[in-house]
């Protein structure tokens, strides 16, 4: 009887690495399978030309206009929502420091809403648009996403943020500086990668989703010159192009996942880099 | 008021600190000497450091305390919600038990204080710059790195720099809280000594709760215990000849 | 002296204008939940109100041409996905969580970490790509004949599947930091009365973590609901009760995502999608509330 759990101890500690083995293997397969389709599909004229003859049966061309598309419509929805989210986590770090009852409350609030698909947010995005006459198009591709990676940059940053020392506001304070030269010159500074981790982060999931732009953005051949266009992205280049019998039209499909791949790749070492290297004045 | 020899003045009328059910300074009364050392000394948790930072209104404002009587600075209660505190908070200089450098360079660290009251033009920056670096004598040690980021300072480096920063707005205060506690012996000394220079020119308070520390720099001092305010006066007088049985018992090292 | 005091007037005045602005922004922000979900009845009003509830909710015919708009098979058919991607995830999220936090070294888990962030950084689509590439002839050409059945991969299991993966970031994540929250007293009061290690985490990890634990795979879950795309491509998309992991399904994210593009041209079919992003919005938020108040305790109790 006595064996028997240090038996159970030898089997757990046998599975447990072999189960976190299992998750690796998924993502190891996952870029596995994306890059070797990719590969055999990508070339230079897929990334520096629009298809030639429509997307869903010309067999020329490339993907530069949902490569542009998806590069414009998640620069687009960033900016605006880290314009709107600085000043509501310096209020919440800076203002409302002290006020902790309330702050769980707003947090509970952007958890909350980070928790709603991005597919709702599509939906929502709709109604707006419905409701201003607007058409499909980049911006309001633009506004829908920037609504849906809002939490998500807020959330982000406030992790930081949160932790800016009480020790080191008081400094600034009695220096004679007001709570708002404080969250602008200090806070921001000690945040400030928080603040890029979070822009990445919300970048990679503005250029990655799909759901939020189906009934918003559009999709169009070409590049777009104006916000009133719709516009194609990177994410339905690839459900619309993976629909297709024909070979060619799904390569370009095949071909816009490694690219996207390599975005959000490219996107987490950034983050990552940032986040060791970007905390020197802590 | 536009006396020359005009210092702004601390003086605390009945004032009382209640952080929720707890008390934490109770019926405080004092007028704080004009260009001279206050220690504030007692055992820890007997509200000295609520006390300091009553002075410029740097409560902790996480547990909400309750306040009632006057601190008035200047001829003003800077409790009164209509007072605004960014004006007497830049009379007054702060040193934090360890240094908290403002995430910057050297350079922009003492720079951040001028600036924000309306100092322009590099080479009154500059000037600035130099002039309280070397009044916290820290010049000499940092001239060659004035653009690196502050935090690469020693920890005595740092308050000293803090220290610079503090002066360079201009006070007419040096609150300290227990500013040496962090420091090695070395750097300690420094900071004592920039205290006994300043004190000619500065009103400091410090808290303290090294006796030796307190003997070496104050002129006056004020012993607390439990958020009351039992015994103040001239430093000779309350370390060598204290009133209260309380504040004997304290230097004697009976309760402490 | 007077220029000096304009000048802080100034300063003091920007001070106070900008902390009303951040505030209303910050409330507005909030707001963004009530928001959604009053446009989302609104527009979804004229079907609510044409069919009885119970119609809408439990009744399995979906015939837009028609008019008639049952709900059951979708909403079952997410939870057939959903619980498929949980009961796999728990285990494997579960094993790994506690091998990071109690048993891996400082080399393993830094070695690991960057893979579970990649892996929550990967798009819906990606994963969707995937699941057809290799899950769904797996499944057709494995799986099924296992079991005696002819399918052509794209059922309820290779939805399940792949959701899985998709949630194993977010749920090890929280686990961590619920494991964090257990004091290490506690596990070497166990230890030191001669408990294997294992026990130990039976005992004490898993009892005292447990709501964590449950909020974490809740959230997981949730989080699972609303994936859209992936599931989209992998689950054959029909409207029909699935009978078994072998069947194909049609989930309430695939079906607003699928016919988005002839909404319009019937009558109440915008409405009827609309009203489904409703329903979906409820039971997330439901669960989503609930897993966060939970982990909103547990951190406080923590600190």
């Amino acid at each position: 009887m006595k064996k028997l759990r240090f038996i159970e101890e030898k089997i757990f500690r046998i599975i447990m690495p072999l189960a976190t083995s299992l998750i690796l293997l998924s993502l190891v397969l996952i870029i596995y399978t994306i890059v070797t389709k990719g590969m055999a599909s990508l070339s230079w004229s897929m990334i520096t030309e629009t298809p030639k003859g429509g997307f869903y049966m010309g067999k020329e061309g490339g993907v530069l206009n949902a490569i542009i598309g998806s590069i414009l419509l998640a620069c687009g929805a960033v900016l605006i929502a880290v314009i709107i989210s600085i000043p509501i986590v310096l209020y919440m770090n800076v203002y409302q420091r002290g006020n902790t009852k309330m702050m769980n409350l707003v947090r509970l609030c952007f958890d909350v809403l980070w928790g709603i698909p991005s597919i709702v947010y599509g939906a929502f995005g709709f109604t707006i648009m419905l409701y201003f006459g607007m058409k499909t198009s980049l911006l309001a591709g633009i506004i829908t996403v920037s609504l849906f990676i809002l939490p998500v940059i807020i959330r982000t940053m406030d992790e930081v943020f949160k932790t800016v020392p009480k020790e080191l506001l008081d400094a600034s304070y009695s220096l004679g500086a007001t709570k708002f030269e404080t969250a602008f010159k200090v806070v921001i500074r000690y945040g400030f990668s928080g603040l890029m981790t979070a822009i990445l982060i919300a970048f990679g999931r503005g250029i990655g989703d799909a759901a939020s732009v189906l009934f918003t953005a559009g999709y169009s051949d070409s590049i777009p010159t104006s916000l009133n266009e719709p516009v194609a992205t990177l994410p339905l280049a690839i459900f619309f192009q993976l629909g297709t019998p024909i070979p060619e039209v799904k390569g370009r499909a095949y071909a816009s996942a490694l690219i996207l791949t390599i975005f959000i790749m490219v996107i987490s070492i950034i983050s990552r880099y940032i986040t060791k290297r970007f905390n020197r004045y802590k | 008021m536009s006396d020359n020899n005009f210092k702004t003045h601390i003086s605390v009328q009945n004032l009382n600190v209640h952080y929720g059910k707890n008390h934490i300074l109770k019926n405080i009364n004092i007028d704080i000497p004009d260009k001279k050392l206050t220690a504030i000394i007692g055992p820890s948790g007997c509200g000295k450091t609520t006390l300091l930072k009553s002075f410029n209104r740097l409560l902790d404002t996480s547990q909400s305390p309750m306040v009632t009587g006057k601190v008035v600075v200047n001829g003003e209660n800077i409790f009164d919600p209509k007072v605004e505190i960014t004006h007497l908070r830049k009379k007054m200089g702060l040193l934090s038990q360890r240094p908290y450098p403002l995430p910057m360079s050297i350079y922009d660290n003492v720079a951040y204080g001028p600036k924000i009251h309306g100092l322009r033009g590099k080479k009154n920056i500059d000037e600035i710059v130099e002039h309280y670096l070397r009044k916290a004598s820290l010049w000499e040690e940092v001239k060659d790195r004035l653009h690196t980021p502050a935090v690469r300072l020693s920890i005595g480096q740092q308050q000293r720099l803090c220290m610079a920063r503090g002066l360079a707005v201009e006070p007419d205060i040096i609150l300290g809280d227990e500013p040496t506690s962090a420091l090695d012996p070395h750097s300690t000394q420094s900071i004592e000594a920039m205290f006994n220079s300043l004190k000619e020119n500065y009103t400091i308070i410090v808290v303290t709760h090294i006796l030796r520390q307190a003997r070496r720099i104050a002129d006056y001092i004020m012993f607390m215990y439990m958020g009351e305010l039992i015994e103040h006066g001239p430093a000779e007088q309350i370390l060598d000849d204290p009133k209260e049985k309380m504040t004997k018992e304290y230097i004697q090292g009976i309760i402490s | 002296m007077e220029t000096k005091s304009k000048v802080s007037y100034y300063r003091v005045n920007k001070n106070r204008y900008a902390k009303n602005g951040m505030m209303v922004l910050t409330i507005l922000a909030c707001s963004l939940i009530v928001l959604i979900v009053v446009g989302l009845t609104i527009r979804s009003a004229p079907i609510l109100f044409s069919r009885p509830l119970s119609e809408l909710l439990f009744s399995t015919e979906w015939k837009p041409f028609k008019g008639q708009f049952g709900f059951a098979p979708f909403i079952v058919g997410t939870f057939a996905v959903t619980g498929v991607a949980v009961v796999i995830a728990v285990p494997l999220c579960l094993l790994t969580a506690i091998y990071l936090s109690e048993y891996a070294s400082s080399r393993v888990t830094r070695f690991v970490n960057p893979f579970i962030d990649v892996l929550s950084g990967i798009p819906s689509i990606i994963f969707g790509v995937w699941g057809i590439l290799l899950v769904v002839p797996f499944i057709s050409k494995y799986i099924a004949p296992l079991f005696n059945v002819s399918s052509n991969g794209y059922t309820v299991l290779a939805g399940g599947l792949v959701l899985s993966i998709m949630i194993f970031p977010i749920i090890i994540n929280v686990l961590l930091e619920v494991f964090k929250t257990v004091p290490n007293e506690m596990k070497d009061a166990s230890l030191s009365l001669g408990a294997t290690k294992w026990q130990t985490v039976k005992k004490v990890l898993l009892k005292r973590a447990l709501p964590g634990v449950i909020a974490a795979f809740v959230l997981g879950l949730s989080r699972a609901f609303g994936e859209t795309m992936a599931v989209l491509m992998v689950t054959g998309n029909v409207s029909k009760l699935p009978k078994s992991l072998m069947d194909p399904t049609y989930t309430l994210p695939s079906l607003i995502a699928n016919n988005y593009g002839e909404m319009l041209s019937i009558p109440m079919y915008d409405s009827a999608l609309l009203l489904a992003s409703l329903i979906l919005l409820m039971i997330i938020l439901f669960f989503n509330i609930i897993s966060r108040i939970i982990l909103v305790k547990i951190e406080r109790n923590y600190q």
